[in-house]
């Protein structure tokens, strides 16, 4: 037998993988070419891609860019000679109408164009939404983009008045921002540390953004916005002073209602009478002329924003020991989840009228608002409660042994961590939620949608059909993958096992 | 089942005992829907006292301790801790949970926080410590069981025994007159269960009233000065280790030593 002890006298070197396993070819041999099977679907694929590509970029490359006519179009790519091609023109003449509706553009005698007021609110929604989703994003910064975002307002705006805030708001700006070059971060730290001030943080700014943009869509007068914020100061001021004396379950209670009564009885007479004192306003703009992807983005926006926090609470509402509640929670999830967004909407135009006390005057759009947020609500709870599900008791527990009450276990320790879980559900519902606002065109809002029809009645473009539905895909799969990207991009950032 | 042995024999020398009551429990019965799972139980702890229970699985040793904070509710008879009585005041039940520290043995850390968070969390919201005080006190702790380096880490990047030393040093914390530990060592390899074993006894040498479920023998043997034998969701046997280990007078005790020793 021959000796089977062996010892190893030296450690073999590390040796670079076979050129077959690395690089392009490594990765075509494996991916696409091993074995016979696959080989020859690759190349089928190949081929069929290809006819589909060279198909669509000889419709898309066409220029008629500048037709103003369907037959227009025709004469420019020879329709005769059996070619088919895009016919640009629709976008060129109708895309402001595609953003914007009917929102008033200066066209109409008497009237200006107030198009500014929607672009300042959607880019206001990116300076108050930044705070919010990404941490990567200084003070400093938020502070420069609202100073350069108001203050190119406002030299737009013109006048002497709007030239000389645009520049001092740039200037200010720049300000803010040359020092955020400039500061060496450590030294800024040690600053704040021995006390010198720290700029505002800009969620202060996320805060009131919610007032600030539906008085920029629909105009009036400004103290009612400031009148509907004026609400929740009153309902936190009446809890801070309940709450201590009657409980916090009591405090809540009495505070919603007094913010109600506020809202529903005082705030108009309210704004009413400021104004008569000290009037400032913007041309008010009727709720249907509101059109386009502006309508969209608008109901998105709202039903998005407003269906997280309501989902949140209907999901803990429906975990609830108090049976009153759950019962509540759990007929309102499935109420709205067996009913199609459709009827609800229909609910909105139609039957909400025959509810109302007659002469009362309740937005369509607010309605339509209202439904929306429902709708996406009843899916958040449900998502949210699945990320529930998943955490395991133990954090409960842990939570209920540190001596954390319900609510501070609920904000430190479940929550984060159920929404953290339920992100890719979360973000599901809110991109089903954003393309569902097409839907509102079946109630006769002019969203894209409804434009397209409108559009295409017109004699000039009777019969395009692809160019339109093409640039509103467009436009919603920039929206909805930029969402996408984003829930992506948060769990990347959340993740905190094995880094 | 005890493999373990501890390197460092615990100074009993400095685990007082004093005659003052930490926790009392008279005539406490509790059921899980019909099923009776801890019967009469009647047992005081006094301050500085380190209790080992022991017993078969299933036998009520997690529900009796959990009950001790009120993980559990109790259905009949009282729970006195530190002179609070757990009742259905839920004051009187933050009270005690902020006076009782406990480790589980899954550790429950928070994974979406670190390891310093997770430590100033309770001091932070609970305590209303301001967060570089809470910072300080955490960092003194996290020293203390001796991981002070990983405190900016998640506890997902640690190994059981430091996530469980860290739970340790989460409780502690909060500056826990009492600490409950449920079989706090059972999800770690033998290699873990030493590290945490040896954080324990430095806590039973600083006076700490500790209440452990553990299958650890030899922890009993060096450290408590009671162990109790528990069956189904009664106490069985009580004593001192040494007569526990060497003589126990129960048939239930003698089977449940001879299988585990
Ligand atoms: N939440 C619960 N609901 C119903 N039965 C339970 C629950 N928790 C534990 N039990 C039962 O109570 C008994 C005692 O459990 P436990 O205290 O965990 O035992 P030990 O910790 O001694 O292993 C077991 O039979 C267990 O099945
Ligand atoms: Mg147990």
């Amino acid at each position: 037998m021959s000796d089977l002890s062996y010892v190893r006298a030296e450690m073999l070197p590390e040796r670079a993988p076979p050129a077959s396993q690395v690089g392009f070819v490594g990765w075509a041999r494996q991916n696409l070419f091993n074995g016979v099977g696959n080989s020859i679907l690759t190349v089928l694929s190949l081929i069929f891609i290809w006819y589909v590509v060279s198909f669509l970029l000889s419709w898309a490359f066409s220029p008629t860019w500048n037709s103003a006519s369907l037959s227009e179009c025709r004469e420019i790519f020879g329709a005769e000679s059996g070619h088919h091609a895009a016919c640009w023109g629709v976008i060129n003449d109708r895309w402001q109408q595609l953003l914007f509706g009917f929102y008033p553009n200066g066209s109409e005698e008497g009237t200006s164009d107030l198009r500014w007021r929607p672009i300042l609110a959607f880019l206001l929604l990116f300076v108050a939404v930044t705070p919010v989703l990404f941490n990567m994003i200084s003070r400093r910064m938020n502070w420069v983009l609202l100073c350069a975002v108001l203050g190119l307002t406002s030299l737009y705006l013109g006048g002497a008045l709007g030239i000389v805030v645009g520049l001092a708001l740039i200037a200010a700006g720049a300000a803010i921002g040359y020092k955020a070059l400039t500061a060496d971060k450590t030294a800024r730290a040690a600053e704040i540390e021995a006390g010198a001030k720290r700029l505002p943080n800009p969620l202060i700014f996320s805060a009131i953004y919610p007032f600030i943009a539906p008085w920029l869509l629909w105009g009036g007068s400004l103290w009612l916005p400031i009148g509907a914020a004026l609400g929740f100061v009153i309902g936190y001021f009446v809890f801070r002073f309940l709450a201590p004396i009657a409980g916090s379950l009591v405090g809540m209670i009495v505070a919603v209602l007094v913010a109600l009564v506020w809202w529903l009885l005082l705030t108009v007479g309210f704004a009413d009478l400021m104004q008569s004192i000290i009037p400032i306003g913007l041309e008010p703009v009727e709720s249907r002329d509101f059109g386009g992807f502006m309508l969209s983005i608008t109901i998105g926006v709202v039903a998005i924003a407003c269906s997280l926090p309501i989902g949140i609470v209907l999901a803990l509402g429906r975990q609830s020991d108090l049976l009153i509640v759950k019962a509540l929670c759990v007929g309102f999830i499935e109420f709205i989840r067996g009913v199609p967004l459709i009827t609800l909407l229909f609910v909105a135009s139609t039957l909400l009228n025959i509810f109302m006390p007659p002469g009362t005057n309740f937005d369509i759009i607010l309605r339509v608002l209202i439904m929306v947020t429902l709708f996406a609500a009843a899916y958040m709870a449900e998502v949210i409660r699945g990320g529930l599900a998943a955490l395991p008791r133990g954090q409960y527990e842990a939570a209920d042994a540190l001596g954390l009450d319900y609510w501070k276990a609920q904000r430190l320790i479940i929550m984060p961590q159920a929404l953290k879980i339920s992100i890719p559900g979360i973000v599901s519902t809110f991109i089903g939620v954003f393309k569902d606002t097409v839907l509102v065109s079946i109630i006769g809002l002019l969203d894209p949608l409804g434009l397209s029809n409108a559009i295409r009645a017109d004699q000039a473009w009777n019969g395009v059909v692809w160019e339109l539905y093409g640039f509103i895909a467009l436009l919603f799969f920039i929206f909805c993958f930029s969402m996408s990207r984003y829930s992506m991009y948060l769990e990347r950032r959340l993740r905190t096992d094995h880094r | 089942m005890s493999s373990i042995t501890l390197e460092t024999h615990a100074d009993r020398s400095k685990m007082e005992v004093s005659d003052e009551v930490a926790i009392e429990i008279r005539g406490m019965n509790k059921w899980y829907g019909a099923f009776h799972v801890l019967r009469d139980i009647d047992l005081t702890v006094y301050q500085g006292e380190r209790i080992v229970i022991a017993g078969p699985s299933g036998s009520g040793k997690s529900t009796l301790i959990r009950c001790i904070n009120r993980l559990e509710e109790h259905q009949e008879g009282q729970i006195i801790v530190d002179g609070t009585e757990l009742t259905s005041d839920l004051k009187n039940v933050d009270k005690v949970r902020s006076e009782v520290g406990m480790v589980f043995q899954h550790f429950n850390l928070f994974p979406h926080l670190t390891i310093l968070e997770n430590c100033t969390l309770a001091p932070i919201w609970v305590r209303k410590t301001p967060r570089k005080e809470a910072e300080e006190i955490a960092m003194h702790f996290l020293e203390k069981v001796k991981i002070p380096e990983q405190a900016h880490k998640y506890p997902g990047m640690l190994s059981g025994g430091q996530q469980q030393r860290v739970a340790i040093a989460r409780s502690l914390c909060m500056r826990p007159r009492i600490m409950l530990f449920d079989e706090p060592t059972s999800a770690l390899d033998p290699e873990m269960i030493k590290e945490v074993l040896e954080t324990m006894v430095e806590l039973a040498e600083e006076g700490m009233t500790m209440l452990c479920v553990t299958h650890e023998m030899g922890f009993a043997k060096e450290v408590a000065n009671r162990v109790i034998f528990m069956d189904a969701g009664q106490i069985v046997e009580q004593n001192e280790p040494e007569e526990f280990f060497n003589n126990p007078q129960n048939e239930r005790t003698k089977l449940f030593l001879s299988q585990i020793l």
